[in-house]
């Protein structure tokens, strides 16, 4: 790729140790209890985040990731429904 | 107390140390109760404020919003808002803030702050935040949210005074309640006008130290993470009997003293016979288990005020994912490891319907607390005490074993319900995982004389009770002199056992087992009492009375048998406050009965196929 400015992935595919801003949430993929519950944690558009830790050795799932000064676990599943752009 | 005591409650997310700032200002005498009607804990307790009057203190269930998402949040919301049924509306409220943790806790203090409810903000772990390199400014929190905030640190008391007097003074406030409306909008200005706050109140930030980010890349790695949290479990079974040893030797003295006290001071006949053989020896064959679950109950309570718990649900989430539940279904399965009933009560922060009933179905296979009894005396038995390897005694090893054996059969049963009866999507798994925390001393001794305090309350009366019956079953009516015919089979219970022995003889099991299986319905431990109380009024003459009930089994059952009957309390269902909490959690008597009906079959099938095994293995 051609060093763009920012980089657009889903957040299941986000490199460890990596910092990036959610840019959007597909909350039509889940429940609306489980969309609440997200920005409950402080998941939402706009959050800064990073990701931590991921699951057991052979599953890579779930993931842990620091948002704000919290640490917040997600399934792989949830993680694919959330965009995240990486600053340049 | 008096009905003028005003109501306090404390609320806030969950980890922010609610819990501590609740047992810093009530102490240890607390009252814990469910609200009508919801199976969810109410814990209240007093507190004296600056000018001698007492008030009441509620400690809320933690919630990150007031739109519940879980019955614990549900029950949050309506207190808060005056509507719970069996709750005074509050007079003021405390929300309690992680000072560490500013941006993501002040969004449930902003949500409550705009009902306009009096509100007293306790900015606690103040001490932890400093030691982050957070320098705050209480005053420009009080500013910006409008309301009196109070830096606290509740595990070294530290601001509880002033906290008091903030409350006294809230107290003579009145507010007016506001509406809240909810959407994903509001949700979003919530968080960015928290954000704000949090920024403001924040005067510098330095790096700090990352010690709890630096033990999570050991205990959350994919490859360490697991293996020690396979050898953390190990180690709190070996604990339970390596370390238990000498103090259940002294409970052993203790009632060997108190029997040989009554005997001495009581002439012989009914009451004496009754107060060593029922009271005595049936009560302190249990109560000799104290020790061991007072050091399962250890471990439990460090694992979760450590917060080593969430990381364990953490580790283990992707393989409950593949029997179809989630992480969170791994707390309320590991407490029913001490008891099923907090097990099954705990799943109420499963918001998945599913999923929880699933969980409520399969916590009585985790090995509780109350089989410890059985199982120990079962392995001290018949297992011989001896080393398999360093530091690993193959007593410790069979019980490890058992324990397993439980984890599977439960996995194994939540794959079966979750593709049949509870037949659902997968849930989702979500989950904050706070910073690790040094365990408060006060706090687990507090938490373990709760816990060691139920247990012997259990003892004393319905273990006690379940003996007292059975013994006078067992005494009466009299074997007529010279008859050929024992104590035992003459008796109201024996017959009784005897008319069941040929069910379950297939399986190994002898007609004395048949006898403890039935008191066992009111408490899984009166198992041992009922073996000990029938051997000791089986005993043919005083010496056979001397013998301790280790030696009576060895002599009386085969291996098979005692592995078997092992195996069965793997599975054993009958403990009547499980079914009876079950059926509180599912609001009828549909899945208790099936709770009971599954686990009995496979005991039955699990006990059968472990004898025959072992018969065939030449055991």
């Amino acid at each position: 790729m051609n060093a763009p400015v920012t980089l657009a992935v889903t957040l299941d595919r986000l490199s460890m140790r990596q910092r990036a801003e959610i840019s959007a949430i597909d909350w039509e993929s889940m429940s609306e209890n489980e969309g609440a519950r997200l920005r409950a944690l402080g998941l939402d558009e706009g959050v800064e985040i990073e990701k931590l830790h991921k699951g057991m050795f052979g599953f890579n799932d779930p993931i842990a990731l620091k948002v704000g000064r919290m640490m917040i676990a997600v399934r792989k599943s949830h993680a694919s429904a959330i965009s995240v752009v990486i600053p340049a | 107390m008096s009905e003028a005591a005003p109501l306090i409650v404390l609320a806030g997310n969950p980890n922010a140390g609610k819990s501590a700032l609740f047992n810093a200002l009530t102490g240890a005498r607390q009252k814990i109760a469910n609200y009508p009607g919801v199976t969810v804990e109410r814990k209240s307790g007093h507190f004296q404020m600056p000018d001698g009057r007492p008030a009441e203190l509620v400690d809320l269930p933690g919630s990150y919003s007031l739109e519940p998402t879980s019955p614990d949040e549900a029950v949050t919301r309506s207190v808060i808002m005056g509507e719970q049924q069996g709750e005074r509306k509050p007079d003021a409220i405390i929300i309690v803030l992680d000072a560490a943790n500013l941006d993501n806790h002040l969004r449930f203090a902003l949500e409550v702050i705009a009902l306009g409810r009096p509100v007293v903000i306790a900015l606690n772990m103040m001490d932890l935040a400093e030691r982050d390199g957070l320098t705050l400014d209480p005053e420009k929190l009080e500013k910006a949210l409008g309301v009196p905030v109070v830096p606290t640190v509740a595990v070294r008391r530290r601001g509880l005074d002033d906290l008091s007097a903030a409350i006294e003074t809230r107290l003579s406030k009145k507010a007016d309640q506001q509406d809240v409306v909810v959407s994903k909008e509001r949700d979003h200005g919530l968080r960015k006008q928290a954000k704000k706050i949090a920024n403001l109140t924040v005067v510098s930030e330095t790096a700090g130290r990352r010690w709890s980010e630096r033990a999570d890349a050991f205990f959350l790695h994919p490859i360490a993470g697991p293996i020690t949290l396979l050898a953390i479990m190990f180690v709190m079974f070996q604990a339970v009997f390596a370390w238990s040893e000498a103090p259940i030797g002294w409970i052993e003295s203790a009632s060997e003293w108190a029997a040989a006290a009554v005997e001495a001071s009581l002439p012989e006949g009914f009451l004496r016979d009754f107060i060593i053989e029922g009271a005595i020896g049936g009560v302190g064959s249990v109560v000799v288990f104290l020790p061991q679950i007072l050091i399962l109950f250890l471990f439990i309570l460090l694992l979760e005020a450590s917060g080593y718990m969430t990381r364990a649900a953490f580790i283990m989430d992707r393989l409950m994912a593949s029997v179809g539940l989630s992480g969170r279904s791994f707390i309320p399965l590991l407490s029913s490891f001490a008891c099923a009933i907090p097990g099954i009560m705990a799943t109420r922060s499963i918001a998945d319907p599913k999923d929880r009933l699933t969980t409520i179905l399969v916590a009585p296979l985790m090995t509780c607390a109350a089989r410890l009894p059985v199982y120990a005396i079962i392995i001290g038995a018949f297992i011989p005490a001896r080393d398999v390897g360093p530091g690993v005694g193959l007593q410790g090893l069979v019980l490890f074993g058992l324990y397993i054996f439980g984890i599977v059969g439960a996995m194994v049963v939540a794959l079966v319900l979750r593709s049949t009866v509870a037949k659902g999507p997968n849930s989702g798994f979500l989950m904050e995982m706070p910073k690790y925390q040094m365990p408060r001393i006060r706090d687990i001794l507090l938490g373990l004389w709760q816990r060691g305090w139920i247990f012997l309350r259990r003892a004393g009366t319905i273990i006690f009770a379940a003996t007292v019956v059975l013994w006078l079953m067992l005494t009466y009516p009299k074997v007529p002199i010279d008859s050929p015919v024992s104590q035992v089979d003459y008796s109201a219970a024996g017959r009784i056992a005897n008319v069941i022995e040929p069910v379950v003889a297939p399986i190994g099991f002898n007609r004395d087992i048949a006898l403890a299986l039935i008191p066992a319905m009111a408490a899984r431990e009166v198992a041992v009492a009922a073996l000990a109380t029938t051997y000791a009024i089986d005993a043919p003459d005083e010496e056979a009375e001397a013998k301790s009930l280790t030696e009576r089994l060895q002599s009386r059952w085969s291996l098979p048998t005692a592995l078997a009957f092992l195996a069965w309390f793997v599975f054993a269902p009958q403990c009547i406050s499980t079914i009876a909490v079950t059926k509180r959690e599912t609001n009828g008597w549909k899945w208790p009965m099936f709770m009971l009906g599954y686990l009995f079959a496979l005991a039955y099938v699990a006990a059968g196929i472990t004898y025959w095994s072992a018969v065939a293995l030449g055991l």
